[in-house]
């Protein structure tokens, strides 16, 4: 398995079925394909679908919230802009899993501009980790050996204290009040790899082998 | 509504310095004609309400690339690289709004509202420089209600009435924008006899004009 598809395959464990469920760009995207047959999950796209189905080459009437071409499942709705942030700032999104530049051991979460270089803007971001009930980061642990997961954020907020669970393809890690539990760790790292690159102070306890990897 | 517009009509209501409000997400949805016809007209100044920056060669992105723009307002601008370039020369303002955010004020304008209380953009860039608001223990946001001279509405299906209803996924702001401004103009994929009234979803009260020509199916 790719990185990518460790940190997706794992993510897929976290949801229930009947969940309502957002996926962000790029690896968060991959979580879909590896929903188990047994749940139904139902996946909303914020631009406005409610029963976002796979991609679709040359559609174009259909978009989803990368504005790539899209379908929508039996069952669906296409809704407006103020009914899809309803469902997110209202808190009846039950997952949004998103990608980050830095995540940190309070749960707060950098995704959106790194100043004086790149400011691609928040889009729905900010909205969604405000609003869903629990907030899933999808993301290497590190950049190029850089650790991604941080005692604090340096770059500009998203969003302060929402993150729930972290997924890299090294580790999983959950936000609680006293700081960042190491719960599971990918059998191809040692324990020893995974502290020397995270740059948080992780509380480690009782830690279990990644679930949902195919070795 | 007023009326059916031509393309030649729609120009003479355009002028310098106006806010214009444009539906349609990553250009889904987006009206193309009736930028291609606010290019043609070749207005400055520009306020520009839109969920993104578009493209170089689509959506309001044209507009940028025109250099009409004086000041956008949207929530994500990373398609479309003239954004970033024209803001960091200083030569464009940009303010960028939640999503979320931002279509709640453009809804809270249309209905008579000052503004929106929210929780988005608590602790980050966003909250600079606005009221934080405490209801029963909680914070929130004070953002302000946003208007605009003219809406450009896309995506739709019209009727001889006015009457809209969206195209699959190109609803998203339209109906919204259709709410807050003075001038609202809709440039529908085509226009049938009457839209079963359970299915209407912009009502013809708020459209003014319909565009018709080449620019329907």
């Amino acid at each position: 398995m790719t990185d990518k598809e460790i940190i997706a395959s794992r993510i897929a464990l976290e949801l229930n079925d009947g969940d309502l469920v957002n996926l962000g760009i790029g690896i968060p995207t991959l979580v879909a394909n590896y929903v188990p047959k047994e749940k139904t999950v139902t996946f909303q796209a914020e631009n406005g679908i409610i029963g976002l189905g796979g991609y679709v080459e040359g559609e174009n009437e259909i978009v989803n919230a990368g504005g790539m071409g899209a379908s929508i499942l039996e069952g669906g709705a296409f809704i407006d802009t103020i009914t899809s942030f309803t469902f997110i700032r209202g808190g009846h999104i039950a997952v949004t899993v998103l990608g980050a530049l830095e995540v940190d051991q309070e749960g707060s979460l950098a995704s959106w501009i790194i100043p004086g270089k790149k400011v691609p803007g928040m889009g729905g971001a900010m909205d969604l980790v405000t609003g869903a009930k629990k907030v899933i980061i999808a993301t290497r642990h590190t950049n190029r050996g850089v650790p991604k997961i941080l005692k604090k954020c340096r770059l500009p907020l998203t969003a302060a204290h929402q993150v729930n669970l972290i997924v890299t393809e090294m580790a999983v890690m959950k936000v609680e009040e006293d700081g960042l539990h190491l719960l599971e760790i990918h059998p191809s790292y040692t324990l020893d790899e995974i502290v020397k690159a995270t740059e948080a102070e992780l509380i480690i306890n009782d830690v279990l082998p990644m679930k949902g990897v195919n070795l | 509504m007023r009326g059916i517009i031509s393309g030649d009509k729609f120009k003479t209501l355009l002028k310098d310095g106006m806010s214009i409000m444009v539906g349609g997400f990553l250009t889904n949805g987006t009206p193309e004609g009736l930028i291609d016809l606010v290019v043609e007209a070749n207005i400055k100044d520009l306020t520009i309400i839109c969920n993104d920056g578009g493209y170089p060669d689509k959506g309001v992105g044209k507009l940028v690339v025109n250099k009409q723009v004086k000041k956008l307002i949207a929530s994500h601008i990373g398609t479309n690289p003239m954004v970033g370039t024209l803001m960091s020369e200083g030569k464009l303002e940009v303010e960028l709004s939640p999503q979320g955010t931002l279509a709640e004020r453009i809804r809270a304008y249309g209905a008579g509202l000052g503004g929106v209380l929210t929780p988005t953009g608590l602790d980050t860039l966003v909250q600079e420089g606005k009221e934080i608001i405490t209801i029963k223990d909680k914070k929130y946001i004070l953002e302000e209600a946003l208007g605009a001279d003219l809406a450009l509405v896309g995506g739709a299906i019209a009727d001889n009435y006015g009457n809209l209803k969206y195209n699959k996924t190109m609803r998203n702001f339209n109906p919204i924008i259709a709410t807050a401004c003075e001038l609202v103009v809709c440039e529908p994929r085509k226009i049938i006899d009457e839209i079963n009234p359970e299915n209407v979803i912009t009502p013809h009260p708020f459209v003014d004009y319909l565009l018709v020509g080449e620019y329907n199916d």
